[in-house]
């Protein structure tokens, strides 16, 4: 019994990644066939290369034929993929253990999400007939639970907080603004957002990720294959995935300032990519910032802080895109957008171009062009804290 | 001896001020409060508080479970669906409790505890009702929100503390006040036509009571009139022969009219302050009029009611007339950009029932861990099916975390969703009713109300909310 990973053992050679945003004029089947098309340039394939598809989506199509029918995929595997907002992981992580198992020679892993059709503000959930009982927070709602829950665990006054959730939209916001692909591509005042109309708790408006359309995807063979494909590949050195218990609203024992469902699946990330110091190692993380409290939460899980230190490092810029360990180098879910199904392969395209270097060189990371570093890390959550499902991706530019 | 073994009265937290109508509309209003149902409330909802706190009162159901519930409203939220199987479930009663409705009209209470009195087994009665009118009318103002919960029985059933003495009606068919289904407003006759009607019926039974009970009006300590038709019951104690007797304060100057419950709340502020051997009489003025007399006995003075009509009084909350509007349909407001309210589907609330309606959770027997909602596997330690199932609508908590929600579907947003910590161990999520979202702080403590979540598809959706715990 044990979580071995497949270090080494496959190798992403080429990826896709739509702008996000309001794409009023493009439908799911529009996106795929973009991401499709810029992914499959980027390997040097044709799409009759490909052996198998794992496809993620939360809601914005059913089955394997939403991408089949859209790719006119010739009769292959398409498997359709759900694990709420971590669904683009997902999708990875099961088509790179298709390839690790031998059964194919070359996948790909899809992503989409169409949020923008709906009309809704926020996200939407799909409705499961129950007896009304369920707790009706908002998604905001719920991750806003974790700003008090930290300051007091912490003894951080309430306009510290502020100040710290402030420091991460500002941050995310400047990053977007470096990045073509991004929803908001707009750098915004620390007064400004500070001063936003609250949507939930401390939550300002500038406080929540981006509701947006997008699609992306990859694709990936063994590693002893790669170089057929790219001179640069990106080798899988850890994929990682927890659920819990979902204890965190029935358990008193949990006290909203982490997120044990990250801290677990990160500690097996660590040890299958043979990471020790992560903050040391790592050159640049994608970290779930679907709302601000959760990438303060998040630096401490995934070990890039000590505990009850994270809101310190925040405000010192540790992980500013000039910092010690750029933390979401292209904005992340604030500021790229979060569609829901595409938004983890959208994190592995930012490691797919700052580890090969070819990131815009306004936003480019200097850990890994001048640093050495070779290991980027992509953290995708899904549900709210304390009931949630969690996965840490290690990718790097050379193999061992 | 038979009479009533227990009393309740439950007044909503919100007033809203008369003079907020005079100021909005240029007319309608008038002085003083009335009592205001939340948005989360109605007939339903409110006498399950009013029996919960009954039977805190009786020392609960394992002391004594009645025969039968009663609940009587003008206002009842379901046609065709029994209400009162609503308040069966969220009191956790046995099964093979009746529970019936007595619903139409105000008088519709006194058939209940007309039955329950000439039954011979403890039997319970709720009355409650959320009473409007058009804006600017009289009834808007007048009337009020309230709800009351009686047991009635034996002394073998338990501690007579209001002696049954006897009674006696007058009936008749005139137009004092109607309502077809569909209205969310009531109809009146001319009113001096109503005391023409009315006082001649007063006279009757009043006449006929002290002598079916061998009283005169010097042996009567308290005279409590209820009715609707304010200019009679104006007159009905002169009516009556009563006058010279000491009346019993309405309270209309802060809830208004409550309709169904008003002569049972008013009967409770009395019996809230009475001593042994006072006699009460009871003139209610519906469609007819119903005498009746109460005795209070020794053992009242050993009666504590889980929440005196004194003290409901303190600790509310004034709404502005736009906000009472709003909740009460008469002003429709832009609802926010989310997806419509979806009602609980019935095959899951059926299977959940106890936990839905009773907040049962489930106990694990080797840790003693509380799971709210139930489960069958520990989330300590994961044994299966070791489960004993634990009511936990009467256990106070406190406040772990909170947040204010400005985004989610409420009549009154923004929404407080709080977590909470039961007293002796259990964790739960869910909203916070009566409190301002400014005050709300981590370690305050709160109790468990009974509510109406949202109606969706004319489904009410009742489950429970927590509130600041009543000091």
């Amino acid at each position: 019994m044990g979580s071995r990973g497949i270090k080494d053992q496959v190798a992403i050679v080429g990826m896709g990644c739509t702008p996000f945003g309001e794409h009023w004029d493009k439908s799911v089947e529009d996106m795929l066939v973009d991401a499709s098309t810029e992914a499959y340039a980027s390997a040097g394939i044709n799409q009759d290369d490909i052996d198998a598809y794992w496809f993620g989506t939360l809601g914005s199509g059913v089955s394997g034929l939403t991408l089949s029918r859209a790719l006119k995929i010739d009769y292959k595997p398409v498997t359709r993929v759900e694990n709420m907002c971590a669904t683009g992981s997902e999708a990875f992580r099961n088509a790179c253990y298709a390839v690790a198992s031998g059964a194919y020679d070359m996948v790909a892993a899809f992503g989409v999400e169409k949020l923008k059709d709906n009309g809704m503000s926020g996200l939407v959930g799909g409705t499961i007939p129950d007896d009304g009982t369920a707790p009706t927070l908002t998604a905001p709602a719920s991750f806003s639970l974790l700003a008090p829950a930290y300051a007091s665990k912490y003894g951080v006054d309430e306009t510290e907080m502020k100040d710290v959730m402030t420091r991460i939209a500002w941050k995310n916001h400047y990053n977007g603004a470096r990045n073509p692909r991004a929803q908001f591509q707009k750098e915004v005042s620390q007064e400004k957002i500070c001063n936003a109309p609250l949507i939930a708790g401390q939550l300002g408006i500038f406080d929540c990720s981006g509701v947006s359309d997008g699609a992306a995807a990859a694709i990936i063979v063994r590693a002893e294959d790669a170089h057929k494909y790219t001179d640069n590949p990106l080798y899988v050195k850890a994929l990682a995935f927890t659920a819990g218990p979902g204890a965190g609203p029935i358990d008193s024992d949990y006290d909203y300032s982490t997120f044990h469902e990250v801290s677990a699946c990160a500690a097996d990330a660590y040890a299958q990519a043979g990471v020790e110091n992560p903050r040391a190692e790592i050159a640049m993380a994608e970290v779930h910032d679907c709302f601000t409290p959760t990438e303060l939460v998040l630096m401490e899980d995934l070990g890039f802080a000590e505990r009850g230190l994270g809101w310190k490092e925040v405000l010192a810029g540790t992980y500013d895109l000039d910092g010690e360990l750029p933390v979401n180098p292209d904005g992340g879910l604030k500021s790229f957008g979060h569609p829901i199904g595409a938004s983890g392969l959208r994190m592995l395209f930012e490691c797919w171009l700052q580890l090969r270097e070819e990131a815009p060189p306004e936003r480019q990371i200097k850990s890994v062009t001048e640093g050495g570093k070779k290991l980027g890390m992509t953290h995708n959550l899904g549900g709210a804290p304390g009931n949630c499902v969690s996965f840490v991706s290690i990718v790097g530019s050379e193999l061992g | 001896m038979r009479g009533i073994l227990g009393y309740s009265a439950y007044i909503p937290y919100y007033r809203l001020d008369r003079a907020d109508v005079t100021a909005a509309l240029g007319s309608g209003g008038g002085r003083g409060t009335r009592s205001v149902a939340g948005y989360d409330e109605d007939a339903t909802s409110m006498s399950v508080e009013a029996a919960r706190g009954l039977l805190r009162s009786i020392g609960g159901t394992e002391k004594l479970t009645p025969n039968a519930v009663y609940f009587a409203s003008a206002t009842p939220p379901y046609l065709d669906k029994t209400n009162a199987t609503v308040i069966h479930a969220a009191l956790n009663l046995p099964q093979h409790v009746f529970a019936g409705d007595m619903t139409g009209s105000a008088r519709s209470v006194n058939a209940a505890l007309r039955s329950a009195l000439d039954s011979s087994k403890p039997t319970m009665v709720v009355a409650s009702d959320v009473r409007s009118g058009r804006p600017g009318s009289g009834d808007e103002s007048a009337l009020g929100d309230a709800a009351i919960a009686w047991m009635i029985g034996d002394d073998n059933d338990g501690d007579v503390i209001a002696e049954w003495l006897g009674g006696a009606s007058s009936t008749a068919e005139f137009l004092d006040r109607w309502r077809q289904p569909e209205w969310n407003y009531s109809r009146v006759w001319e009113e001096r036509f109503g005391e023409h009607a009315y006082l001649p019926l007063v006279t009757d039974a009043a006449s006929a009571a002290l002598k079916e009970c061998s009283l005169e009006p010097d042996d009567i300590d308290h005279v409590v009139v209820a009715g609707m038709h304010a200019r009679a019951v104006r007159g009905a104690a002169r009516a009556a022969g009563v006058d010279g007797r000491p009346m019993a304060d309405d309270h209309t100057g802060v809830i208004g009219n409550t309709g169904s419950s008003q002569a049972g709340v008013v009967l409770s502020s009395v019996l809230d302050n009475a001593g042994a051997g006072e006699t009460i009489m009871v003139i209610h003025l519906a469609d007819g009029c119903d005498v009746g007399f109460y005795r209070t006995t020794e053992a009242i003075t050993n009666y504590q009611p889980s929440a005196t009509l004194a003290s409901q009084f303190e600790d509310t909350t004034t709404i502005d007339y736009n906000t009472f509007l709003t909740w009460r349909g008469f002003l429709d407001r832009e609802p926010p950009r989310r997806p419509d309210p979806v009602p609980p589907f019935a095959p899951p609330a059926l299977r959940n029932q106890a936990w839905k309606y009773g907040f049962v959770g489930s106990r694990d027997r080797s840790t003693g861990t509380v799971h709210l909602p139930p489960t069958r596997v520990s989330v300590k330690g994961g044994a299966v099916d070791e489960m004993e199932p634990v009511v936990m609508a009467d256990v106070p908590a406190t406040v772990a975390t909170f947040t204010i929600d400005h985004l989610a579907y409420s009549l009154s947003p923004p929404t407080i969703t709080v977590v909470i910590d039961f007293d002796g161990g259990g964790r739960f999520q869910c909203q916070l009713a009566d409190a301002d979202p400014d005050k709300v702080k981590i370690g305050d403590r709160v109790e468990m109300t009974f509510r109406r979540m949202l109606t969706a598809e004319g489904i009410h959706n009742y489950f429970w909310k927590a509130k600041p715990l009543a000091s």
